[in-house]
């Protein structure tokens, strides 16, 4: 302690000087990083650790249930921020607990810097209580991790911890901390100027290949901008240029389910999402257009389809920060490796520094046959008197809550489809869901963390009734924090979406996707102490979002609609973008016979 | 594709494309765990590792060179380089088949046992293959050649009918021809 104080005073060496135990070291290094919160949940092997934030006030710790919440709530904050997530579990089970929303965060580029405890160093290897290979069973699915041996490297490691998950494409980073390396004393070293000796992702995009594009740009007939989570992922900047880019050319723009709101869905260019599940318009003119700029996304197998018949006649397009990501499914044409918002900016400026316009007559065609694909208004679904659909659902909480300040998140599901189908979004990191992994349980941990980061924005998890059940025990956290976060549980009585499968692809048999012995979501709100909605007809819908909204405290809202609805548009497996089924007049046969007979003998 | 798609969640399909073999030399940092790093790589995304060898190559500076021969259509083979170039700790990947005819050594020790005219026979060719006597006992030779694979492997094969008892073999390494040096 003597060492510190005397080191205050000094002021050139003062790096050297600081001494400090590896405990103090992880606050004093997170406090630095500028984290205010992290999710955690203590055990042997971080209590030094939590004995450091017992004495300290800068970082705020959300004690959650499990370590999957903690991840996924980590995910949720750094996706609705910006800003990194930050992570402490124990060893052993805390780590393998934490592997889920690591690989989740790994698969959507959320960064986040996951600290783990680890067994002192001489019982590593000894199967010690409670030792796992932590770096061994993160080492895929993490961008990076590290296993600290020496309480002088802490520091360091650390702070490159944050620059790792945070710079080029972000993701997750493990450090793994033994215990007496906790507990040992080292140096402290401030975060300036680290960065990594090698790793330094190129920001801006080759000037020769950024004109080359402008100019296929310019001379499109057919163009379509194709984006993805990258630019949300890029910043705030990015989507101010995409909005920039997108008007200026009058070019068609659709998203990936992780690009929703880095392009406004009340834009007249706006398409709506592509995919598997997205609009008629969209896949179309994928399929249909002469040049694709795809901007931060990466030809997802959920977005083309059967890839020998993806857009068969575009000059492809493809900046991307990820130099892995481009030609690995999709032959691109024009690649270009760089952050996405820098690249829009040279883009921009390219295409403003050009004499020529775009061929005016050939974009009105192109516009007169997409709005041909609009009137086929392919999200329309048949309403019911008696029984809520979960369409109706998904708009009526849309229309009660787009003018407030709304950030959603789902869970994974028919639900989280039709969530992104009908609830609009104007503004990036207001929509957060399990994209890449598609883990099912993902969206209330997510909401909690969402809302510690916007104590006063209204936050609501769009759940499905299986997924719901998957991280339910973090409502006991949300209560605790007096989280107020909504959960609006679509509640089919179904796991959906496999149920749409089985109808689509297994004649039907629903095997073990019909959820018996359903909990009373209305009590299970009221043990947790927090508060239960319970809604089943159109008519009270309105009312009970309302009441769901003027409730302080968080709510489990549970919705009953429609049991056996599908959800449309749907491109079946083999088919190409411009195969797509359509919802409102499809019969259960036609469902089932999407799929031709030969295919299923194949399986 | 005209084939008839299972009724899947994923499209299932078959890539016929040729298959080449090509030799990559990678500098990374020599840090714990990353071979396992760069192994698993190959074995997560289905690469394919025909041989590996590895040491470090410069000490004060931490660096290891991993030299892997690997083999895919030349898609796969591009997007293994982007793989490992995006891990954190490589600092750089050379791919030695395209850069040009790079210099391949490996080097193997070969055990032979037997008596009279067998081991006539086995020094005869040991000499013309430039093989080297390592150990010697009253029965039995221990050889140790360098050369490309297939001359080793050639050496290995005409050992065969003679008393080849046992192998070690270190994989290949490789090195780029010219003034150039693979960038750290
Ligand atoms: C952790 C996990 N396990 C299994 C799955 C496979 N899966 C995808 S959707 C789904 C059903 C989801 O049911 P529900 O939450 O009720 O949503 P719905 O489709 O009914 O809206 C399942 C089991 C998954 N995505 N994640
Ligand atoms: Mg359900």
């Amino acid at each position: 302690m003597n060492i510190k104080a005397e080191s205050e005073t000094m002021t050139a060496n003062a790096q050297e000087a600081e001494m400090m135990t590896g405990a103090e070291i992880v606050l004093r290094a997170l406090k630095d990083q500028g984290v205010e919160h992290m999710f955690g949940y203590p055990g042997g092997a971080v209590l030094p650790i939590y004995d450091e934030i017992f004495q300290q006030e800068d970082v705020e710790h959300i004690l959650v249930r499990h370590e999957q919440g903690a991840t996924h709530a980590a995910e949720g904050y750094a996706r609705s921020t910006g800003k990194c997530g930050v992570v402490l579990v124990t060893s052993g089970p805390g780590a393998t607990n934490a592997v889920t929303g690591l690989t989740d965060a790994l698969m959507d580029s959320i960064p986040m810097v996951c600290i783990t405890g680890q067994v002192p160093t001489h019982l590593i290897g000894n199967d010690a209580f409670q030792e796992c290979d932590t770096v061994g069973i993160t080492r895929p699915c993490t961008k990076h991790n590290y296993l600290v041996k020496d309480v002088n490297d802490l520091a360091r490691i650390l702070h490159e911890a944050f620059y790792v998950a945070t710079h080029g494409r972000p993701g997750p980073v493990v450090v793994d901390i033994p215990k007496d390396v906790q507990f040992a004393t080292g140096a402290y070293i401030k975060p300036d100027n680290i960065e990594h000796k090698t790793y330094k992702p190129r920001m801006e995009g080759d000037a020769s290949a950024v004109e080359a594009a402008v100019e296929v740009m310019m001379n499109a007939k057919r163009p379509v901008f194709y984006t993805g989570g990258g630019v949300i992922n890029s910043g705030p900047d990015a989507s101010n240029l995409l909005r920039q880019l997108v008007r200026m050319t009058g070019y068609p723009i659709t998203s990936t389910l992780m690009g929703l709101g880095a392009y406004p869905a009340s834009d007249r260019q706006w398409l709506g999402m592509l995919g598997m599940h997205g609009t008629y318009e969209a896949n179309m003119a994928m399929h249909d257009c002469d040049v694709m700029i795809c901007l931060g996304a990466r030809f997802d197998d959920r977005i083309t389809g059967r890839t020998d018949a993806f857009s068969p006649d575009s000059i492809k397009i493809h900046v991307d920060i990820d130099p892995s990501s481009i030609n690995k499914t999709i032959k691109v044409n024009i690649p270009i490796v760089g952050d996405v918002g820098t690249v829009m900016a040279q883009m921009i400026r390219a295409w403003k520094a050009r004499s020529g316009q775009p061929d005016e007559h050939a974009l009105q065609n192109w516009w007169n046959s997409i709005n041909t694909w609009r009137n086929v208004e392919c999200l329309k679904y048949k309403p019911n008197k008696h029984v809520i659909m979960p369409q109706y659902a998904i708009e009526r909480l849309y229309e009660l809550t787009k003018d407030r300040d709304t950030y959603i998140t789902t869970e994974v599901g028919q639900h989280q489809m039709w969530a992104a189908q009908f609830y609009r979004f104007e503004e990036p990191n207001r929509w957060m869901t399990s994209g890449g992994l598609g883990t099912m349980g993902y969206g209330l941990p997510s909401a909690l963390g969402v809302q510690v980061a916007h104590r006063d924005a209204l936050v609501i998890d769009i759940a499905g009734d299986a997924s719901v059940q998957m991280v339910i025990q973090e409502m006991s956290s949300a209560v605790q924090y007096e989280l107020p976060f909504k959960i609006f549980i679509l509640n089919n009585s179904h796991m959906g979406m496999v149920r749409q499968w089985q109808q689509l692809l297994h004649g039907n048999r629903l095997s073990h996707s019909y959820t018996e012995a359903m909990p009373d979501f209305v009590k299970l709100a009221e043990a947790y102490g927090g508060t239960g909605i319970r809604c089943s007809k159109p008519d009270e819908l309105d009312d009970a979002i309302q009441k769901m909204i003027d409730t302080p405290g968080p709510v489990i809202f549970d919705c009953v609609v429609a049991n056996l609805a599908n959800c449309f548009p749907m491109i079946p497996s083999g088919k190409a973008h411009n195969e797509m089924l359509l919802g409102e007049d499809v019969s259960d046969e036609e469902v089932g016979s999407a799929i031709d007979k030969e295919g299923k003998m194949l399986v | 594709m005209n084939t008839q798609q299972p009724a899947s969640a994923y499209f299932l399909e078959d890539n016929k494309d040729p298959i080449e073999k090509h030799t990559l030399s990678i500098v990374v940092d020599n840090e714990p765990g990353v071979l396992a790093r760069v192994i698993g790589l190959f074995s997560g995304r289905g690469y394919n590792i025909e041989s590996l060898t590895v040491s470090e190559t410069e000490h004060e500076a931490h660096v290891s060179r991993i030299t892997i021969v690997t083999s895919g259509t030349a898609e796969v083979l591009v997007q293994i380089k982007a793989q490992l170039e995006r891990m954190v700790p490589v600092h750089s990947v050379a791919d030695l088949t395209v850069t040009g005819e790079a210099i391949e050594r490996e080097l193997a020790l070969i055990k032979v046992a037997g008596e009279g005219e067998h081991r006539m026979e086995a020094l005869r060719l040991a000499d013309a293959f430039r093989a080297r006597v390592v150990d010697v006992t009253q029965n039995s030779f221990v050889f140790e050649i360098t050369g490309k694979s297939r001359k080793v492997e050639q050496f290995i094969s005409l050992m065969q009918p003679i008393g080849l008892t046992e192998v070690v073999r270190t994989g290949v390494t490789a090195i780029s021809r010219g003034p150039e040096a693979l960038k750290v």
